[in-house]
């Protein structure tokens, strides 16, 4: 293209490049699809035949069949309402303190140097550790596995807050004061909405935390539920419940992921 | 220039940093005054403390010592408003809402706030961009939200941070002459800061020359072109071109001089 204009030749070549490119694409995407789908069907393939035991590794198909069975019968629904609840509860126990902490700890270095070596301290033991003793401060019921789910979203949600407060460009924080902005002003305009695309990552990541945490609380001391439906089938050896359980957690999991990105894209619609 | 009507009236101003055990100084008994109306230019090398001094002026500084008084006209007035180096634009909130922002930190009614700020939208051609958020716009166009801002704050003296440096040239010559233009209408106080000699001739009406390690002045320079001025007349302008090789001299040695003496300062 020495003359700046593209001869038929070049078209030519660009069109196979171009072509060459999407075909790539279209084979990607064609894998992406497939692969569930394989396992599945490998899956399939050898429990019927019992080249693995079916006991253990029932048929996908005959998993189904249960799963369709536990909604017609109402099982589902009561396993999957209790849950969720436990799950709201509990998620918004946690990130509602954990958000105002957070931006206490990231405004008021006082309150950073006070409450660090005590989160810090705390964070890497297991909520599920602790088990026994929320038990025994909170009891058996719906108590326990709420304060469980919150304190395990806690940690996250508190420290990606606090660090999203300190990571607001200084310079932001000079034109709220050149301007002469209130702390109150200066709270709900500057700290609050600079620090919402870390905080949203840490109620992501707590999120994913309240759904791993729901399934082993659920193991003690639960009559219904998604972990207990999990637990109790694998101690009765009823392998398609299970699996409907563990599907179960899968798909709320990819739900309530999608559901934060929509809110994110909602509140911090200026990145 | 001891004259009463001085609008700024700053008196021996100094600035230490301290960094570990190590003590700095930045500014060193910087005494100047600035009539009403006044376009003054902060001009020298980096690390001779002029961002130092107008962050100062700014109150986002304390001097270690000696004060400054600024002379109010009207109580409802804010004392002062940056227009910031690049970026000081804020992400999360529309160009709309950056341009009213020190409007409606003051609690001004809606009325008022609206009329300014679409007055200053209108005048730094921002109107079609207001609803947009400020990573859609373009390095000039986030200077404009910036002047905006600024203007439509109505302050007693107006403060500007080297606003045009992070832009490229063409931008520069435009936003420059913008600038100046809407200045003109009110011909508020300036503070103005640069490295480049080009644009504190175009804008001032007075050059402070400052040399670093401590940051000092040690010159000034009238600039006695009338206004309204262009890029254009400013450079075609013998004598603009003999004051730029004056103001050359003077810094080339004053940079030479703090290379010499290699001692380490903060902008």
């Amino acid at each position: 293209m020495k003359d700046g204009f593209a001869r038929p030749h070049d078209e030519e070549s660009a069109l196979r490049e171009w072509k060459s490119k999407r075909r790539a694409r279209i084979v990607q995407q064609t894998l992406t699809g497939a692969s569930p789908v394989f396992l599945l069907a490998v899956w399939e393939l050898l429990s019927r035949t019992e080249l693995i035991d079916s006991r253990f590794f029932p048929a996908p198909t005959s998993i189904v069949g249960t799963f369709f069975d536990m909604i017609a019968s109402g099982e589902m629904l009561s396993h999957v309402s209790i849950s969720l609840l436990r799950i709201a509860a509990g998620f918004l126990l946690g990130t509602v303190p954990a958000v105002m902490l957070g931006l206490m700890m990231g405004m008021y270095r006082p309150m950073k140097a006070f409450f660090s070596p005590l989160l810090m301290a705390l964070m890497p033991i297991p909520t599920l550790a602790l088990m026994p003793i929320i038990v025994i401060l909170f009891g058996i019921g719906e108590g326990s596995k709420i304060v469980t789910i919150a304190g395990s979203v806690f940690f996250p949600v508190v420290i990606n807050t606090a660090a999203g407060v300190a990571n607001i460009d200084r310079i932001y924080i000079d034109v709220a004061k050149n301007y002469g902005a209130s702390p109150k002003a200066f709270f709900f305009k500057i700290a609050l909405p600079g620090a919402l695309p870390v905080m949203m990552e840490g109620i992501q990541m707590g999120q994913a935390i309240a759904l791993l945490t729901i399934v082993a609380a659920e193991m003690i001391g639960a009559r219904e539920g998604i972990g207990y439906l999990i637990w109790s089938s694998y101690k009765l050896f009823l392998f398609e419940p299970m699996y409907v359980g563990l599907i179960l957690i899968s798909f709320f999991g990819y739900m309530f992921s999608l559901l934060l990105r929509w809110l994110k894209n909602r509140l911090v619609p200026w990145q | 220039m001891h004259a009463p009507e001085a609008k700024i009236a700053i008196e021996g101003i100094a600035k230490v940093f301290y960094k570990k055990k190590q003590s700095i100084l930045a500014l060193q008994d910087i005494t100047l005054r600035i009539r009403d109306g006044e376009f003054v230019t902060l001009l020298g090398p980096s690390g001779c403390g002029k961002t130092t001094l107008l962050r100062i002026l700014a109150g986002l500084e304390k001097p270690s010592a000696g004060h400054f008084d600024v002379r109010r006209t009207d109580e409802q007035k804010p004392l002062q408003s940056m227009i910031f180096q690049e970026n000081g634009v804020i992400p999360w909130m529309t160009v709309e809402q950056n341009v009213a922002f020190g409007l409606n930190l003051r609690k001004l009614p809606a009325k008022l706030v609206k009329e300014r700020t679409h007055y200053y939208l209108e005048k730094t051609g921002l109107t079609p961009f207001a609803k947009l958020y400020p990573k859609e716009l373009s390095g000039g166009m986030k200077q404009r939200v910036s002047i905006a801002r600024a203007f439509a704050n109505d302050p007693e003296l107006l403060l500007m941070d080297e606003p045009f440096a992070a832009l490229d040239e063409q931008n520069k010559f435009i936003l420059q002459e913008e600038l100046l233009r809407i200045w003109e209408e009110h011909r508020k106080t300036v503070v103005f800061i640069t490295h480049s000699i080009d644009e504190a001739i175009l804008v001032s009406d007075r050059i402070v020359l400052m040399s670093a390690h401590p940051g000092r002045i040690v010159a000034e320079k009238r600039i006695d072109l009338p206004r309204p001025r262009s890029v254009e007349q400013i450079r075609s302008d013998p004598g603009m071109a003999q004051l730029f090789v004056e103001i050359w001299n003077h810094l080339q040695r004053e940079v030479q001089g703090a290379r010499s003496e290699f001692k380490p300062c903060k902008g």
